[in-house]
């Protein structure tokens, strides 16, 4: 697995994390490789989210919004859009690859297009090959983990 | 506000790439508004940077912090016990709180990480104009409210020029024309009548071209704290 990358899929809890949740019950086959993170809306993305998370050597990120004009909050993916956009100028400037991040559009009933997308991806990050950024792996798993626990605790926050 | 935007991440690399330990510090007035110097912009400039460095081998740490206004010593005070741990300080602040750090740092290297822009006003969402350009000795008065100075790309005080097309300015056509919008809004003031009169050369000594300027107000100046010579 150490040469396999670790790609970061930050999804819409309206779409994508339904989605994910739809090609796991639907016994889809997909690469292992991506770590959901749950977000309430990609317009809850921000930019420093993106490089927080390519500073910690994953080899790519996800971004899984609802279809454009089907956003919950109206708008929230057209922004997040504009945030990718600006991240990847960024990774340009930086000097990593911006394919690395790529924002997708699904609606909740596309599981097998989840699964679609995470093989695309891990397509991609194979030829760029692991992200120069990349610690050891388990610092990896653990970063990744904490942001999990920190958005979960976030959204548990938000509920009370 | 002063307007300013940020400058290109290899261009801040390699100005601190031979320090070994870098204080990114942002400005929480004008800069962040502007969304060129706040809290969030460190945050997004410090990782960016660190990633640069490290993708050209250089040990560098970067650390952030932002504090209330870099342009007042007393706001820069809550460095002075951390500013010390550093080589160098990449300033987000505005041209004026860069000097402001490195006036205070006396031993330690400050560099811009802005490149700033302009006094200006936010015309829409994401979008800044310039609407000032700080000679003073202000005109608005005697132009409707519209500043020939920095509206008009020859600075005219008796415009407009040939160069006026269809309320668009010969510099760019993206530009409106200052004189145009200075006769427009004269036009429905009903204060068109003055516009007959030349206007004499404006007073540049009260600009840059005299020096760095000062403001004193002796009134507010506290005895034995009066302004450096």
């Amino acid at each position: 697995m150490a040469d396999e990358p670790l790609i970061l899929a930050m999804c819409c809890h309206y779409c994508a994390y339904a989605a994910a949740d739809l090609a796991g019950s639907m016994r889809l086959q997909y690469p292992g490789n991506v770590r959901v993170l749950r977000l309430p809306c990609t317009g809850k993305l921000e930019v420093n989210y993106l490089m927080a998370a390519f500073e910690r050597g994953v080899d790519g990120v996800i971004v899984a919004g609802c279809l454009e004009g089907g956003c919950h909050f109206l708008e929230g993916n057209l922004r997040a859009r504009r945030r990718v956009e600006r991240a990847r100028k960024l990774l340009a400037e930086i000097g990593l690859e911006p394919e690395r991040l790529e924002m997708f559009n699904l609606s909740s009933a596309e599981g097998p297009r989840f699964a679609e997308i995470v093989t695309t991806m891990v397509e991609r990050l194979k030829r760029f090959g692991t992200s120069p950024l990349r610690p050891d792996p388990t610092r990896i798993e653990r970063g990744v983990q904490e942001m999990n626990q920190q958005a979960e605790a976030m959204l548990a926050g938000d509920k009370r | 506000m002063i307007v300013a935007d940020r400058k290109k991440i290899p261009q801040i690399r390699d100005m601190v790439k031979n320090h070994r330990r870098v204080l990114l510090v942002g400005c929480g007035t004008c800069v962040t508004v502007c969304l060129a110097g706040g809290e969030r912009e460190v945050g997004i400039l410090g990782s960016a940077l660190r990633m640069a460095l490290r993708l050209q081998h250089h040990d560098v740490v970067v650390d952030e912090c932002t504090i209330e206004r870099q342009c007042e010593d007393a706001f820069i005070d809550i460095l002075a016990q951390r500013a010390p741990e550093y080589d160098a300080i990449c300033s987000l602040g505005c041209g004026a709180g860069v000097q402001a750090l490195a006036e205070r740092f006396s031993n330690i290297a400050v560099y811009p990480g802005l490149n700033t822009q302009f006094m200006g006003i936010l015309e829409s969402q994401g979008v800044w104009t310039e609407k000032c350009s700080g000679c003073g000795n202000c005109l608005l008065g005697e132009f409707a409210g519209i500043c020939p100075i920095t509206r008009c790309a020859k600075h005219l005080l008796n415009g407009p020029c040939g160069g006026s097309r269809g309320g668009k300015c010969e510099v760019n056509a993206n530009i409106d024309c200052g004189w145009q919008l200075i006769h427009d809004r004269a036009g429905k003031l009903g204060i068109l009548d003055p516009f007959e009169q030349i206007v004499p050369p404006h007073d540049w000594s009260t600009g840059l071209d005299g020096g760095p300027r000062k403001v004193v107000r002796e009134d507010q100046c506290i005895a034995g704290l009066g302004p450096k010579s």
